[in-house]
């Protein structure tokens, strides 16, 4: 394909292929519009100099390095060690910082916990906020119009197409996070953990429990899984 | 701090425009403060470049479900819902 590299011509390169300078174009192309926004968008603050691509870069790397793992850990230890159940409840940062995961950020991290008679959920009706300094990026579906809007209208039907069947008589409690707070749940300890170790523990802490929509693995079925 | 914890609250009603963090289904609505965060910038002057100052106080509101949706709340009648608030949303409610 012939095309001169002289770039300030001002049209849009949408017909021709531009990925043979541009590594990442063809990638670009493939995405919706909100999608190109954000490319463009942040184009033109490393055009501005206010990010260079390096900062873009650390960022993303910083946020693929946090994932679910570090609220399984989290759980885990708080599971088999009351101290630090207190210490998770009253100050999540500070109880973060403990086990060496970094949950610094304008945002505070509030953790609140199931028990026999309470159960917790978490949305954000507004947007997606999330415990993203904990946990990574949220899943899809928390993102989704259809989570956001009936999370907080019927929140046990929800929670039943996740699997999760609770009795009338334990509370439901919907935590809608649409401030400077961010939420994270503590599922209950399965039974039939006695003796288990923080590692053993940990598997059983799945993402969606920490967000509400499930209880914690039993050790049946985390045994189905890993058969 | 104009509210404390157990303290009754009423969401006020408008319709201001920007980045607001008050839901629509929560206006009006009659609820308790559950916790006070502490203070924070305003996100609806933060939003449009301004460095939302002065710092507001942010609680905590806790809802019962069927106080939110009346009739269309189907589900258990002891259910709540937990959302934080700007002071600035919020008037006090006498406490009955």
């Amino acid at each position: 394909m012939s095309h001169d590299h002289e770039h300030d011509h001002g049209h849009v390169h949408a017909d021709h292929d531009v990925s043979q300078h541009d590594p990442e174009a063809a990638e670009r192309n493939k995405v919706p519009f909100y999608g190109k926004r954000i490319y463009a968008i942040r184009d033109l603050l490393i055009k501005k100099g206010i990010l260079s691509r390096e900062d873009v870069q650390r960022e993303i790397e910083l946020m693929d390095s946090r994932s679910p793992a570090n609220g399984a850990r989290l759980v885990a230890k708080a599971w088999t060690d009351p101290g630090f159940k207190e210490l998770l409840l009253r100050d999540p940062k500070a109880a973060c910082a403990e086990l060496g995961i970094d949950a610094s950020g304008v945002t505070e991290v509030a953790v609140v916990e199931n028990t026999e008679a309470v159960h917790n959920l978490v949305v954000c009706t507004l947007c997606s906020c999330y415990p993203r300094t904990i946990l990574g990026r949220p899943p899809d579906w928390y993102k989704s119009f259809a989570y956001r809007s009936r999370a907080v209208v019927e929140p046990r039907t929800v929670m039943r197409e996740f699997g999760t069947v609770l009795p009338d008589s334990v509370e439901v409690r919907v935590f809608d996070s649409s401030a400077d707070v961010r939420y994270l749940v503590l599922p209950r300890r399965p039974d039939g953990t006695d003796g288990w170790t923080e590692e053993q523990l940990a598997a059983l802490v799945t993402r969606d429990s920490l967000i509400g929509v499930t209880e914690a693995k039993t050790p049946e079925a985390a045994a189905v899984t890993a058969s | 701090m104009k509210f404390s914890p157990g303290q009754k609250v009423k969401v006020k009603m408008g319709e201001p425009q920007g980045h607001v963090r008050t839901p629509t289904y929560v206006r009006g609505k009659e609820g308790w403060v559950e916790r006070v965060h502490g203070e924070f910038r305003n996100p609806e002057s933060l939003a449009y470049g301004g460095n939302g100052l002065p710092r507001e106080p942010l609680y905590m509101v806790g809802f019962r479900q069927q106080d939110l949706w009346q009739a269309r709340y189907a589900e258990s009648p002891s259910d709540n819902l937990y959302i934080d608030l700007y002071e600035h949303w919020l008037e006090g409610v006498p406490n009955a």
